[in-house]
């Protein structure tokens, strides 16, 4: 296996009021190609900001981010947009489904930018669909769906362009029990059977025991 | 989509407030319409009079007469072509609110006027009839006149009672020719003044003087008023336009405040426009966070905010537009019969009706399009709305 994630003495500060916050300190890590890592830590450990910067959704202060051979950092905000389009998938706590779009129109939202006929799109949204579970709610919105199913749709959406990493902050934060344990299972699978690279933020040790690996931060740096 | 779906189902998504920014644009843009083609059929009067007319009245005031004997002097000058003298009459025809300006006017009235157009043989009957009279195609239509029709007319400036009969109906040339007039033979007018008020015969309340080169004018109203100079009745001799603007003015600070003011709707609906869409942005950070997420661009969210606000815009300003036409032809009705001369909407008013309801579309769209791509993605997802 390689390391499809590179992370080099990653720091990460924020300003408030002329005031510096450091985040991160220092932080390197690899990620090898199918891997199964759980991020954990408590509140305000810098997890979300660790995952944001490795998903290209913030920049670094110092240090580098390459993914897939791309030393994100470097890259420009469109082109940081479209790398972003192609190569993650993300899913949030709050799930973040478009209240006005069904279930199969947010899955087909990434599959917009693609180069793919209305047809292939079908088929592509249809077929992640159907591996969450959900090929019987294409057409419902997400007001009639609950909470665990809005997250499949949610991860449908994060994995319908085969992204090469899935980035997941907090997945079952918002669930019940039950849902939860659905949505992990989900994740495992996609792991598992279909060997995605997969970064997941949890308080929930429960949660991280899907993981193969286990990383701790505590106050921006990796214990 | 998906993309016009998409704006489409944002738009609907408050469907109360969409409703209610799309009704006030509509009232907007019809008050718009409105008070536009009231400025512009103003103005309208204006640009109607022609460049080879000049208007020679006693140079006190309008309202004085000036003698019958004028007319020849002023023929003799060089470069005049034509001389035509004219009674303002006024009277009542039936109730004070028929409004239609009545005047007394020489047979080659219509040579200076060349724009009332009336046939040879209307023209003949009508000069053969002392008591005839040719009305304007409009009042015609509106007072159901035909040939032939006897109207009479109660005096007030002329006291008596004054019967003339139909014997022509003119059509206006151009858009913006007065239809509503009502023209007789000063002669008519003269042989009652000579048998009941001999003081007042012989008399014109001005002259319409046509040259043959519009470029002298200037040299040709002066000959006139120098004709004239220290005579009972002197004179003042300006151009159609001039005389004509003169009227206007004395109502053009209504017409500068309704001017004003159809602008200024313009820019409260903008204001309305723009706090809905500052309002719907604000509401889907997260979702526009989302969007940045998944990779789409900086051009795709300004569409998006751009596409919502042009098609609440473009509802409103449509729907409105459509409306104005009956509501514009309904206030005309309302108005007094022959208030306007002529009444429709001059197509700069469209223009400019359409122009207002695309920039409100995009104006109000600019604020929000800033914020949504000025927030960090992060920042986005930490919204709380």
């Amino acid at each position: 296996m390689s390391a499809i994630i590179q992370v080099k003495n990653l720091s990460k500060s924020y300003w408030r009021n002329n005031l510096e916050i450091p985040v991160l300190h220092d932080i390197s890590l690899d990620v090898q190609e199918g891997e199964f890592l759980a991020l954990m830590g408590p509140s305000g450990s810098g997890k979300t900001t660790l995952l944001n910067l490795i998903a290209g959704i913030d920049r670094p202060t110092n240090g580098e981010v390459t993914v897939a051979g791309t030393n994100i950092a470097k890259l420009g905000e469109s082109a940081l947009a479209k790398w972003r389009s192609s190569n993650v998938g993300f899913v949030f706590q709050f799930y973040n489904l478009i209240p006005v779009l069904t279930a199969f129109e947010n899955v087909e939202l990434p599959l917009l930018l693609t180069k793919l006929s209305k047809s292939e799109r079908r088929k592509h949204v249809e077929a992640t669909l159907n591996i969450v579970g959900l090929g019987d709610r294409m057409s419902h919105y997400p007001k009639q769906l609950s909470g665990g199913q809005e997250q499949r749709v949610a991860i449908a959406r994060a994995i319908v362009t085969d992204p090469v990493i899935l980035v997941a902050d907090e997945p079952t934060g918002d669930l019940d029990r039950k849902s939860a344990e659905e949505v992990l299972t989900l994740i495992d699978r996609l792991n598992k059977e279909f060997k995605k690279t997969i970064m997941m933020v949890t308080h929930d040790p429960h949660a991280a025991e899907k993981a193969s690996r286990k990383l701790h931060l505590d106050k921006g740096d990796l214990v | 989509m998906k993309v016009f779906k998409l704006i489409f189902r944002n738009a609907l998504r408050h469907k109360l407030r969409t409703s209610l920014t799309i009704l006030g644009i509509t009232i907007a843009i019809i008050a718009f319409g409105l008070l536009r083609t009231v400025v512009t059929i103003w103005d309208s009067t204006v640009d109607a009079t022609m460049a080879n007319r000049l208007v020679t009245r006693q140079s006190v005031s309008f309202i004085f007469p000036l003698p019958f004997s004028y007319k020849d002097k002023i023929e003799s000058i060089d470069g005049v072509k034509n001389v035509s003298g004219a009674a303002w009459f006024q009277g009542v025809y039936k109730d004070k609110s028929n409004f239609f300006a009545r005047v007394a006017v020489d047979d080659n009235y219509f040579e200076v006027y060349p724009e009332l157009v009336l046939s040879k043989q209307e023209f003949e009957n009508y000069k053969k009839q002392r008591n005839a009279c040719v009305v304007g195609s409009q009042i015609a239509k509106q007072y159901n006149f035909k040939i032939g029709d006897q109207i009479v007319l109660d005096g007030d400036i002329f006291p008596g009672r004054w019967e003339f009969e139909v014997r022509g109906i003119y059509q206006p040339k151009n858009k913006n020719t007065d239809a509503t007039q009502m023209l007789f033979h000063i002669d008519y007018l003269n042989e009652r003044m000579k048998a009941e008020t001999p003081a007042r015969a012989n008399q014109v309340m001005w002259y319409m003087v046509q040259i043959k080169d519009p470029n002298r004018s200037a040299q040709i109203s002066n000959q006139i008023d120098a004709l004239f100079k220290n005579s009972t009745a002197e004179t003042k001799t300006e151009t159609e336009k001039a005389f004509t603007q003169g009227f206007v003015s004395a109502s053009g600070a209504i017409i500068t405040a309704m001017n004003w003011m159809s602008f200024m709707i313009i820019g409260i609906i903008l204001l309305v426009v723009a706090n809905t869409m500052i309002m719907s942005a604000r509401e889907r950070t997260r979702e526009y966070a989302v969007f940045k997420t998944l990779g789409f661009s900086a051009l795709h969210l300004t569409g998006l905010i751009l596409g919502e606000s042009m098609l609440i815009a473009c509802l409103g300003g449509g729907i409105g537009l459509a409306l104005t036409f009956p509501i514009v032809s309904g206030f005309e009705q309302a108005m007094p019969k022959g208030f306007f001369p002529f009444f429709f909407i001059e197509p700069i008013t469209i223009v400019l009706a359409v122009t207002a309801t695309l920039l409100v579309g995009f104006l109000s769209a600019i604020f929000p399009i800033q914020r949504a791509l000025g927030t960090k993605i992060v920042d986005g997802f930490r919204f709380v709305g």
